[in-house]
């Protein structure tokens, strides 16, 4: 049986992604961003996982119009960084763990989750600004991925009910692996996407705050009913591309119904986005 | 699907839904391919006739040579896909976002320093206005132009 380190919600911002690899992480624009998250990354040096499993979106790198699962799970060994349109990030390659993965695949469909399986595919900024905000600039990131990609570019996303469902089957494949290395193995599991932001249209530029400290509240107390917000109020509210937050609740199904706020960061902006960090751990006795 | 949907009134957002992926599916495939290097240095080289290649509208073939970026949303183009060519031309998600909505990509980008755009007055048309917004548009009477190959 595994051992659920924490969930992480966070934002997946290119531009941060692209501060880190270029350097520019003491500039005065990145300098208060990159102060917040700093107990973010003790925490995540203290908590060693083995395995994270990362819920993010591609955004039109492995897949396109072409084809569109609403939820996709990498099973591959190994995954390389996407070109996006401007070239790869120059990050590690993202270590997979299969046997785990394939496990869940067949917990998933077991539990009626009838998911995409995918051997192939790159990963994009959705899943490795992520790994970069937590982790920095290894040489090799010190942990096996098991990405989750959830469709939320073409409209509509699945819900945020069906979001913490998918979470709550996830948790209970990682509660029932028996793999070579079950014992003892550390997963976190990561939502990511959001917080409030809007690219797109007249109305780019969109952040609400209040939204998006609404949003953490009630995921942590109570996501049973904050996962029935209806999407439009996500984009009327948190901008179209605020929808993103759906996969949080991935994230939060996980853990158990009771968890603790570790650590909590709202910043604006990075690029265009208001930028959210939150750790959460499952509520101990 | 439904004629009308419950987020038609917010302003100046254009929800990427059935009706908008089938308008655009052939601009947003054209803006796909720039993902791949050869591509794009394909494009750079000559962008009439790389665009010859791809089943676009006469209308959203000139939002492409012309870098209109609020004009391919209304033909069915998702931001997703057409930052591909504006990253292409060296442009940020403020330059883009800034053309978008009527000013500089560095008044954008004061914008959000400054907290962003507000929601207050921007939830839906007709709203006392904070910005100057638009109708929203309809998918149904945008983009329809004859095919140009």
């Amino acid at each position: 049986m595994t051992t659920i380190v924490g969930g992480i919600g966070t934002s997946h911002v290119p531009a941060v992604g692209a501060a880190i690899d270029n350097g520019k992480q003491h500039e005065p624009y990145w300098r208060p961003y990159f102060d917040k998250i700093q107990p973010a990354r003790e925490w995540m040096a203290a908590a060693q996982p083995d395995v994270c499993i990362i819920v993010y979106n591609d955004h039109a790198s492995a897949f396109s119009l072409r084809l569109i699962p609403t939820f996709a799970l990498g099973v591959a060994a190994e995954y390389q960084p996407a070109d996006e349109g401007y070239g790869p990030r120059q990050v590690p390659a993202v270590q997979g763990h299969p046997e785990l993965a394939w496990h869940l695949a067949e917990s998933l469909i077991g539990d009626e989750f009838d998911i995409t399986i995918v051997n192939e595919m790159d990963v994009d900024h959705g899943l490795t600004v992520p790994l970069s905000v937590m982790y920095g600039q290894p040489h090799a990131w010190p942990c096996r991925v098991i990405p989750i990609c959830v469709n939320v570019i073409q409209y509509p996303p699945p819900s945020g009910k069906r979001c913490l469902s998918l979470g709550r089957a996830i948790r209970r494949a990682l509660d029932s692996y028996g793999g070579s290395d079950a014992e003892g193995l550390r997963v976190a599991v990561f939502g990511t996407g959001g917080m409030s932001h809007q690219l797109q249209g007249e109305r780019a530029g969109l952040v609400n705050t209040a939204f998006d400290t609404a949003f953490m509240d009630k995921l942590i107390a109570e996501p049973d009913a904050g996962c029935l917000r209806p999407h439009t109020e996500y984009i009327r509210e948190a901008g179209s591309e605020g929808i993103e937050l759906v996969m949080w609740f991935v994230m939060r199904g996980v853990l158990d119904d009771r968890v603790h706020e570790v650590f909590r960061m709202n910043h604006v902006p990075t690029s265009n986005t208001s930028n959210g960090l939150l750790i959460l751990q499952n509520a101990r006795g | 699907m439904a004629r009308t949907r419950d987020y038609d009134d917010i302003p100046g957002t254009y929800v990427f839904d059935g009706r908008r992926s089938q308008q655009g599916y052939h601009l947003n495939i054209f803006c796909m391919s720039l993902n791949a290097e050869a591509n794009r240095e394909r494009f750079r080289a000559d962008e009439e006739a790389y665009l010859d290649g791809f089943d676009l509208t006469s209308r959203q073939r000139r939002a492409v040579i012309e870098r209109d970026w609020l004009g391919m949303l209304q033909l069915g183009g998702n931001i997703y896909y057409t930052f591909k060519l504006a990253a292409l031309d060296g442009l940020s998600m403020q330059d883009v976002g800034g053309a978008m909505s009527g000013v500089s990509g560095a008044e954008f980008n004061q914008m959000m320093i400054d907290g962003g755009r507000p929601v207050d007055g921007n939830r839906r048309t007709g709203e006392a206005p904070v910005g100057q917004m638009p109708e929203p548009p309809s998918p149904e009477t945008s983009g329809t132009a004859g095919h140009s190959s």
